[in-house]
């Protein structure tokens, strides 16, 4: 039994931890008689979440659409791109900057700029392009060092057996890179989503309608149960794709890669 | 060594871009059939004569000569490490060499197997190399070195990271495959009873910049196991090639220098 509690307990720990949160923030909303528009208590965020559902659903989507469109985009093109780096000195050379000066430069500084170009009426385009600017590095600069973390041995075996560059690309350098990829897909796919909030609060304006905006909005009109439901899709969507990547990452490594077989060992 | 001759080295050096000099002129025959050791120090250059005669070098001069050309799969090569694939199951690892050369699934899998076999490892096909001590790690890289069926095996300090009850048995067990597999061995080791114990020939090299400082045919009955340890002839031959490794290692240290 004590064993049953210490094993499962873990993963009890965050929940129960949650629930008595809750609860204190309910209790103290309540004794304190604090005013809604200042702080709404978690009962109130749930009558928002259920009597504003069509509307934050609807939002909820397209925020959805895009981050996995951009998460997507991200590791077509990352991978792609870092593909071509490890087959062409040159290429990497050449545009390795330019994917570094992409990176380095705040999504904030650039967003007003892609939306004026993109236009107003095609927004959610505009949102595309921010979102996927963002998730898009962690893929190429992890793929590439991935490619490039061989092991030498491994590699002098497969000249020894005179492997052609395609056999070395696909028996070799990518599943070499595939724990590397894993790992900055995990990063990806919540910047993805951090790309498209983001860009959404720089567009603003109304004419794109996804979760950021209706924070935004119900900022605007005090209308805080809706902006903490807002907030609360937000951080769960987050969080399922994080679990979602997570459970990629271990259904594929769980047989062969040590960053799996520490926790099969616990 | 009645043999002919499989491959020659000949006055061989090799030079690194940085001005390093690996090899100072390596004179070596080898010869068909033959359990030829490359007995020296550490850092003397005798992992880049296997890489030189396996391919994956060139030497800055002179030549290394097969008497016939050396097909692909006609080299198999253990490494220090056992090198497999942490993704792929041990049958795929030993089937690797089968692939990379177009050989059918059915017809690789069946091969390997068959490798796998010999080296007692039928029954961890399907497992992963994590699952695998050190020593039948070991064995899965000589199934696959072994599994194109080579002409020549060549051994890169294969057991030294493995503990001295299992570096004895896969001693045993390399002998075993060798006298029954008609391939010729080069076997790099810096283990003077290691080299007795297994070759029929020991080349000695000396310190950095390396070349061949002597040779000894090892004057032990071919069928080897314990007995073969505790007589009074093994001892008497590893002496004889201790003192080959003193002299080797003699003009290095009157100089005091070049073996950096």
């Amino acid at each position: 039994m004590k064993e049953l509690i210490q094993r499962s307990g873990l993963w009890l720990l965050p929940p129960l931890f949650g629930l008595i949160l809750l609860g204190a923030w309910e209790g103290a909303i309540r004794y304190w008689e604090v005013p809604p528009y200042l702080m709404p208590a978690p009962s109130a965020v749930l009558a928002a979440l259920w009597g504003d559902a069509a509307l934050l659903l609807g939002s909820l989507w397209l925020t959805l659409v895009i981050t996995l469109q951009a998460f997507l985009l991200a590791v077509v093109s990352g991978v792609a791109l870092a593909l071509l780096f490890s087959q062409s000195r040159l290429a990497a050379a050449a545009l390795y900057p330019y994917a570094v000066i992409l990176q380095v430069t705040p999504i904030v500084a650039i967003a007003p700029l892609v939306v004026i170009w993109v236009g107003y009426e095609r927004v959610n385009l505009a949102l595309l392009i921010l979102a996927w600017i963002v998730a898009f590095f962690p893929i190429l600069s992890n793929m590439t060092l991935g490619l490039r973390a061989v092991d030498p041995n491994l590699r002098d075996l497969f000249h020894l057996y005179g492997a052609s560059r395609w056999q070395i690309l696909w028996r070799l350098q990518l599943p070499s890179a595939l724990p590397y990829l894993l790992a900055g897909m995990k990063i990806s796919g919540g910047l993805a989503l951090i790309g498209a909030v983001v860009a959404e609060f720089v567009a603003g304006s109304g004419t794109a309608s996804g979760l950021a905006w209706r924070i935004i909005e119900s900022g605007n009109r005090l209308n805080m149960p809706r902006l903490f439901a807002a907030l609360t899709l937000l951080s769960l969507l987050g969080m399922t794709i994080f679990g979602l990547l997570s459970l990629i990452q271990r259904l594929l490594l769980a047989r062969w890669h040590e960053s799996e077989l520490s926790k099969a060992g616990r | 060594m009645s043999a002919d001759p499989l491959l020659r080295l000949d006055a061989v050096t090799l030079s690194y871009p940085n001005g390093t000099r690996a090899l100072a002129g390596v004179d070596l025959t080898v010869a068909a059939g033959e359990f030829l050791s490359l007995l020296g120090p550490s850092g003397c250059g005798k992992s880049t004569v296997l890489r030189l005669v396996a391919g994956l070098l060139s030497p800055t001069s002179g030549q290394v000569e097969w008497t016939r050309p050396a097909a692909r799969g006609d080299i198999g090569f253990v490494f220090q490490e056992p090198t497999l694939m942490p993704w792929a199951t041990i049958r795929a690892n030993v089937r690797l060499p089968l692939d990379l050369a177009g050989v059918g699934r059915a017809e690789g899998d069946s091969r390997a197997l068959a490798e796998l076999e010999k080296v007692g490892l039928s029954d961890f096909a399907d497992a992963y190399p994590r699952e695998l001590s050190g020593g039948m790690k070991m064995r899965a890289a000589l199934a696959r070195a072994l599994v194109t069926r080579p002409g020549l095996l060549l051994l890169d300090e294969p057991f030294a990271a493995l503990d001295e009850i299992t570096r004895l048995k896969l001693n045993d067990d390399l002998l075993a495959l060798w006298r029954h597999g008609g391939f010729t061995v080069l076997f790099v080791t810096h283990s003077v009873f290691e080299s007795v114990y297994l070759s029929s020939r020991i080349a000695v090299m000396g310190p950095r910049p390396g070349r061949i400082v002597g040779e000894m045919m090892v004057d032990l009955p071919p069928e080897r196991d314990l007995a073969t340890r505790t007589g009074t002839l093994y001892g008497a031959q590893c002496r004889a090639v201790s003192a080959l490794l003193e002299t080797a290692m003699a003009p290095a240290s009157n100089t005091g220098r070049g073996a950096g």
